[in-house]
Order: C-alpha cells, then structure tokens, then sequence
C-alpha cells in the first residue's frame, strides 16, 4: 500500500476524476462542414502542442483518472504523430477512440493505428448519398474514400461508429444514416441533430430543420432501436432548440469531461472560449491536474453554487445543471441564467422564435459559409 | 431485459475488440469499456466477464462458476445468461 495521500482542497469538495479527454490534436481539416465546432476565429498557422507535449499530457490524464481519449481535431490525421500518439495513450493505458473524416486515411495508415492499439474508429458521414455528402463537407471525392476508409478498419478488425450531423440538407435521411451504418457494419451510430454553436451558429438559417421535418426525423430514427436491437448501438442527439428542458451539457461543468485545444488550453466545452472573463489554464504551464482541480474556468460554474433562479431552487439542478453556459450567454447575453433551452428561463420566448421562425422554409437552402479559415493551413 | 437474445450454451461469449475489461487504480473498481461507454462491473460480473475468453462455452462457464463458488447452477446459470444477454444487446459482448 502507498502512504496515505494529503488530502488536497479540491478532493476535500468531492470534485469527481474526470472520465475523458477530447484532444483536438489540430485544427487543420480537409473538410470544410459547415456545422464545424472548431472556433470561427483561430489563426491555423499557430503553433501546435508537439509530440512530447501531447505525450505528458495523455499521462497526465491516464493518471488523472481519465479512461477514455478522444483523438479529435480538426483531422486529428493531419497530424504526422498520430501513431506514435495512439501508442503512448495504449501504454498508459487510455482507451483510443479516433473521430475522423476519414480522409487522409491509406491502408497502410490504419493498419499502422491499429497496430499501435488503437481501440475503436468513430467515422463521420454527412450523408448517405454522395453528392450531398461531398456538397455539406465542401469536398469534392470524400464519400469515396470514406467508403475505403470503412473497408479497411474491417480488415485491420476494428470496431466503427458512424457519426452523421443531421440538418435541413439530409433530415429527410436520418433514419436511413442508421440503416447504411448497418450495412457498413458499424455497431454503433450517433444521430446528431446540429448543436448551434461555432460554425453551426454562423450557419444556423442553412442548418436548422423545421418542427415538422425535425419531429419526423426524430420518431423515425427512435422507431429504429427495435429494428436494429442487439445489431447496432443507437445513440440518438436530439435537437435542443425544440425541447422543453435543456441539456445537461458535458454531463455537467467540470463534472466528466475536459477538451485540450491544439495549442493546449484546456476547456471544460468546446465552446468555453465564447464566455467572457474566463480564465482558462494551459498545459504548457500546469498539470492536467491542477487546470481540473484549481483552474477557475473550471471551478466557475462547477455545482449548483453559482445558478441564479430558475436554477437555484429547481428539483433539476442536479439533472441537467441549468443546460449549457455557452448557449445561455449565445441566447440571453449572460453565461450565468437559466440555458435559455428550459421552458422555465423567463427569456425562453427568444428560443421559440427562432425555431419558429424555420416553419415553413422547406425550400431552397441558402449558401452555407463554409468552414474556411482566411489564413491558410502550412504545408504539412 | 425481455427482448435480450437466448444464448445457446455451447455459444463462446468474448469481448470484442473495442470493448475493455480494466481495474481502475484511480475509482478502485472494475470497469467495462466501450465506445462512449463505461460501465462499472461488480464482482460477480468480473467473475464471469473473465471466463469470456471465445474459447470456453457458456454451459463450461456456468459450470466452472457453479463450482468454484459452491452455489446452486440454476441460480448461476440465470445470473449469466441475464448479464450476457443485456451486453450483447448493447453489443458490449459477442457470441
């Protein structure tokens, strides 16, 4: 037995280990979604965290308490450590899970992932057609590779989840997604209506679906659990602007989850950066374990302390935390009110309005901005 | 679980790839991992989830936890055949 640990100020509070990491090894991306939850703003040529740094980082967090290590970006493929990066987290012990496009990707690259222990592929589609997928990702031939992509995590025997975004552009396709992620042989698909965050927000009149589209889409893909039961894993994101409580965004503040952004700020969301007067702790200066503890970005809205009403007094606080901080500010002009989301935040009219204001807008979609950063990607 | 698929006994339950049986220093408990999943397993579960190896079948795995721990084999084969049955519904085990 080891000595007994001091018991630090944060355990004293009963802080819980966080249980993953969403590492965004880059933002350098092929593919230019319009939904994209990257920031609209960062300066691609900035330097990246390097290869050691990611290193201590992924062992830091193995230590921290994490289990799961979302290899994410961006493409995390764009960067050219990505396998000796899989096999640090495989020696200590993280499980790897890969959230790719896909391109990028050869046999001989994935062969090599999976050789170094990687533990599961998680493969986007914008859709199940390939016109339309190549169109929503703004890459033209990407539906293609995909389709390679998928024959080779099969051949090297790794396990794939489909991850489709859903929007006005492949709505009327929901249920088919987890049909052709079936016959991919994926066990698993997530159907993810459009958060409006980022690009997602930029894009929000091309994105959004109407109720009618939306509640369609929905009791399909929900009709589909029995279908494909014991077959393929449904997990199912449904749209929040339509519902009558808000999410509870990360599983809480702080509570199970931390991103670490290319240049190693750690946030407690991916939309943090949009709060103001947040001070968010990096990994070239802290621990992994101090930015979870002791950082104030991550103590700001931790718990139920810092909600005002409706929050404080409601039997929900502990079920959804007051919905999502980010969407609260977006929404209401200020990070501390109720997730505007809640039929019981005072400012929910402005959620309705906006949902409302999609009725009846089937047609034409209007041009997307795609996700495009002004200063170029360097050549990798 | 009523619609959790009947296991033939001489089925050989493993894990498959992608889904990880792992003791975790930090929480001091058994966990199975699976994609976006995590699911703390309690002894008994250990018990069994260890034997799913894809070699042993389902009647030697009943057998073998029958006699190791001195229980009745109904009552363990219930046990085990209602856990495997539900992680092969969320395809966190394959026969």
């Amino acid at each position: 037995m080891n000595a007994p640990q001091p018991v630090t100020e944060a355990k004293a509070q009963r802080i819980p280990a966080p249980v993953g990491v969403l590492a965004e090894l880059t933002y350098r991306c092929p593919l230019a979604c319009p939904y994209c939850s990257n920031p609209t703003d960062v300066d691609i040529r900035a330097k990246e965290l390097d290869t050691e740094d990611w290193k201590r980082v992924f062992s830091e967090a193995a230590e921290l308490g994490i289990l799961h290590a979302h290899l994410s970006g961006g493409e995390p493929l764009a960067r050219r450590d990505l396998v000796e990066i899989v096999a640090h987290c495989a020696k200590v012990g993280l499980y790897t899970n890969l959230i790719t496009s896909g391109v990028g990707l050869t046999r001989d690259y994935m062969q090599r992932l999976s050789e170094a222990g990687l533990d599961h592929v998680q493969l986007s589609l914008q859709d199940a057609e390939a016109e339309s997928a190549d169109r929503i990702g703004g890459y033209e031939g990407g539906f293609k590779r995909k389709m390679d992509v998928v024959k080779w995590i099969h051949e090297f025997g790794l396990p794939l989840t489909v991850n489709a975004v859903i929007h006005r552009a492949n709505i009327e396709r929901a249920g088919r997604m987890v049909a052709f992620a079936v016959e991919l042989g994926a066990r698993r698909v997530e159907i993810a209506h459009t958060q409006y965050y980022a690009w997602a927000l930029t894009n929000r009149k091309a994105l959004m679906p109407t109720r009618a589209q939306i509640e369609k889409a929905v009791a399909e893909v929900e009709g589909l659990r029995e279908v494909y039961a014991g077959k393929i894993v449904i997990d199912h994101v449904i749209p929040d602007y339509f519902a009558t409580y808000p999410k509870a965004c990360m599983g809480g503040w702080g509570k199970r989850t931390l991103n670490v952004t290319p240049r190693g700020k750690v946030l407690p969301c991916h939309a943090a950066e949009t709060i103001p007067g947040l001070e968010f702790w990096s990994v070239t200066d802290h621990s992994l374990s101090d930015i979870w503890y002791k950082s104030p970005a991550f103590n700001a809205y931790r718990g139920t302390d810092w909600m005002a009403e409706p929050c404080r007094s409601c039997p929900r606080k502990e079920v959804d935390y007051g919905g999502c901080r980010c969407q609260a500010l977006a929404l209401t002009g200020d990070a501390r009110n109720a997730d505007p989301i809640c039929h019981l935040s005072p400012e929910h009219d402005k959620v309705e309005e906006i949902a409302a204001s999609f009725d009846g807008s089937e047609g034409e979609i209007p041009p997307y901005v795609y996700r495009r950063y002004k200063t170029p990607a360097p050549v990798a | 679980m009523s619609d959790a698929p009947v296991i033939a006994d001489d089925a050989k339950p493993h894990l498959p790839r992608g889904v990880r049986l792992k003791h975790d220093d930090t929480r001091n408990e058994w966990l199975l991992l699976a994609p976006e999943r995590v699911v703390k397993a309690d002894a008994i579960a250990v018990e069994i989830l260890k034997r799913c190896d894809g070699v042993a079948t389902l009647k030697e795995i009943i057998d073998d936890l029958a006699g190791q721990f001195k229980v009745d084999r109904d009552r363990v084969a219930t046990d085990v055949r209602h856990m495997l049955g539900e992680l092969t519904a969320k395809r966190m085990v394959d026969l």
